[in-house]
């Protein structure tokens, strides 16, 4: 059995909102509160929900680049949060990250050697033409000609740029790669290049990727596992086929029937949730989705549902599964 | 001289240092009124070049509009002089633009700004306005319209800034919409929102709607008939079912085909890198140096636009002469 590469337990994270400068925390906002899963070496897990669902807040917590108000975090059997720098530095190696937009998160000012070579100047001894050498190299395997390193980060397209956000991503040989929507800001051709690439890179570096993203059709063509957050709170999680096949939670089952395919013809085939997603301030009582449930009742107000599990690892926390 | 709305021979180029390159090219796109017709391509296909020429808002220089002509209502739109054209845009033509934060003012609530829409075009006084405003944004279903009037555009979600940005377009009656990419970057459910909204609304107020997305799935789901832009020509145009099921065009076929999902088993096909040198205007078919099923004709000669059906037409060689690019029809998950 493949060990897991990495533990999520119980993890939380408040942010407190104060009203003045030094004064206490008036309230807490609950971006990811109670979430656990694993994850296998060569996964793909796929991230989904709304903005604002807490999915950046929990991989800013995976990633260390957030302290986590409660729970654990394991990655390769060691404790994220509790060990010491030496360790730290060299794991954060094995934890890389992939943005959203790469024309925020390429530097305009460097050459394109600079910005994939410098995750290589600080964990490695490498430098001058071994560091040019080893960019190029890099760049060769997203597929971009050599003479790339000594360009700027203008002089490519969206869907180029993307692939240097990869191999910087990639510069240091990293077990975890988190891709934060990775193709929604570029065209349609370039992400199936984008997403081809990505796959094939897993498959021979062998990688793993938790993929956040707000397009379904992305996360059933990449994604193994996935997991759905509402408000905080993992509402279903589990194989992919299984989740898109047999969708338990009602929350699941709406995100997907938003989803405008070529399958579907007319507006009347696509349907939309009522309502804006609740403030996570003061997040609902009992289960989070009841405002906006259709199949709501009594209960869902006043107990929070527990994760039920379904068979071969797809969970849902729903109070009405049983009875579908 | 028949049709509601009526593009023909419309070409536009950019002047650059390297000489003019050429970027829509236009033979011809009848809209009919009431319909909501689909424009697709990728990024740098001319979809915006061609949303902006409608509203005369490119600025020339750089751009130049060398020939052909926009008909709207009988009336041709590349004629009018700019004084003509501020009584047209907004009140007869509108444009909703891809990011809603950019369009709003940062500075001015959103009621501010929809009020001023009302003062300045229909002289209302600031109380009429208001009262105006009101009725708009509950056109756009936004519940609690008082509180939304005073609140500033980071204080409203995506969602609901695109809203009060449709509010606009539509407050001064304007009939034909031009709606660039609305729904880009927005949540899968809030999209469905915005989709259904401007559907109902188009049912209402009988508005035409030139809605232009790179999303094939969305045009699926909201329009009646669609076109395919590749380097500003349009390749192939038909109703959304002919296009999205029978395409006969080989880009077409990329397209659809580079539409993920399915399985994670599914390879999606090795899309060639753009060649050629972009918005050349050089002879034959602009797709030569990526399509996969190119001859020799296609270099020597541009296809000319020929009908598979009364609705259904497509500029590619090997789509009549029984070619396998007539007899492939698009088979995805």
């Amino acid at each position: 059995m493949p060990k897991n590469i990495l533990e999520v337990k119980d993890l939380k994270k408040y942010f407190p909102i104060r009203s003045g400068f030094f004064s206490k925390p008036v309230a807490w906002v609950k971006a990811v509160d109670g979430v656990s899963f694993e994850m296998q070496q060569g996964e793909v897990l796929g991230l989904v929900g709304e903005s604002g669902c807490g999915k950046t807040t929990l991989v800013n917590v995976l990633l260390k680049l957030e302290e986590p108000t409660s729970g654990k975090v394991f990655f390769d059997g060691l404790d994220l949060f509790n060990m010491d720098k030496k360790d730290l530095r060299r794991i954060r190696k094995h934890l890389q990250i992939v943005f959203q937009d790469p024309f925020w998160s390429l530097n305009p000012r460097l050459l394109i050697r600079d910005i994939v070579g410098e995750p290589i100047k600080v964990h490695t001894e490498l430098g001058g033409e071994e560091l040019v050498k080893r960019v190029g190299n890099l760049l060769e395997m997203v597929g971009l000609p050599r003479d790339g390193v000594y360009m700027y980060p203008h002089e490519f397209s969206g869907g180029e740029r993307q692939r240097i956000a990869i191999a910087r991503a990639l510069a240091l040989s990293p077990k975890l790669v988190v891709l934060d929507e990775p193709t929604s800001s570029i065209d349609i051709l370039s992400q199936a290049q984008i997403l081809e690439l990505l796959k094939e890179l897993k498959k021979s570096l062998g990688l793993t990727y938790i993929l956040i993203s707000h397009d379904l059709s992305v996360v059933s063509h990449m994604a193994d596992r996935i997991a759905v957050m509402y408000l905080g709170k993992m509402v279903e999680y589990g194989p992919a086929e299984q989740v898109f096949s047999q969708a338990a939670h009602p929350y699941t089952q709406a995100l997907f029937a938003a989803i405008p395919t070529l399958d579907t013809e007319g507006i009347d085939s696509i349907a939309t949730i009522e309502g804006n997603v609740p403030s996570a301030i003061n997040p609902p009582s009992g289960c989070r989705f009841h405002t906006r449930c259709p199949m709501a009742k009594d209960i869902c107000s006043q107990k929070e549902p527990a994760m039920v599990r379904l068979g071969g690892g797809h969970t849902a926390a729903c109070h009405f599964i049983n009875q579908k | 001289m028949s049709g509601y709305f009526e593009i023909e021979n419309l070409n536009v180029g950019f002047k650059t240092f390297e000489g003019e390159k050429n970027v829509l090219d236009i033979d011809s796109l009848v809209l009919d009124k009431g319909e909501t017709f689909g424009i697709v391509g990728e990024s740098g296909a001319g979809k915006t070049v061609l949303a902006l020429t409608i509203l005369r808002l490119l600025s020339t220089p750089p751009a130049v509009i060398r020939s052909g002509s926009i008909n709207f209502n009988g009336e041709n739109l590349l004629q009018k002089t700019e004084k003509e054209m501020r009584r047209i845009r907004g009140r007869k033509i509108s444009m909703i633009f891809q990011d809603p934060m950019s369009t709003l003012n940062p500075v001015f609530t959103v009621g501010e700004q929809i009020v001023r829409v009302f003062m300045n075009n229909k002289k209302l006084s600031r109380k009429e306005a208001a009262k105006e405003a009101l009725s708009m944004i509950d056109m756009v279903k936004l519940p609690d319209a008082g509180n939304i009037m005073g609140k500033y555009p980071h204080e409203l979600s995506g969602g609901q800034r695109q809203r009060i940005v449709i509010a606009i377009a539509l407050s001064c009656g304007a009939e034909f919409l031009i709606a660039d990419e609305p729904t880009r970057n927005l949540d899968v459910t809030i999209q469905a929102g915005i989709l259904k909204l401007v559907a109902e609304l188009q049912r209402e107020l009988g508005v035409t709607v030139l809605f232009i997305a790179n999303n094939l799935g969305l045009v699926s789901v909201i329009c009646n008939r669609v076109a395919i832009l590749h380097e500003g020509r349009i390749i192939e145009t038909g109703k959304a079912r002919e296009v999205l099921r029978g395409s006969r065009h080989p880009y077409t076929h990329t397209l659809l085909n580079a539409v993920p999902g399915g399985s994670v088993e599914r390879v999606l096909p090795g899309v060639l890198m753009p060649g050629g040198e972009k918005g050349t205007s050089g002879e034959g078919c602009r797709y030569y140096s990526r399509c996969p099923e190119r001859q020799d004709i296609c270099r020597a000669r541009v296809p000319d636009p020929g009908e598979i059906s009364g609705t259904h037409t497509v500029a590619c060689h090997r789509a009549f002469k029984g070619g396998e690019a007539g007899a492939k029809e698009y088979s995805g998950s």
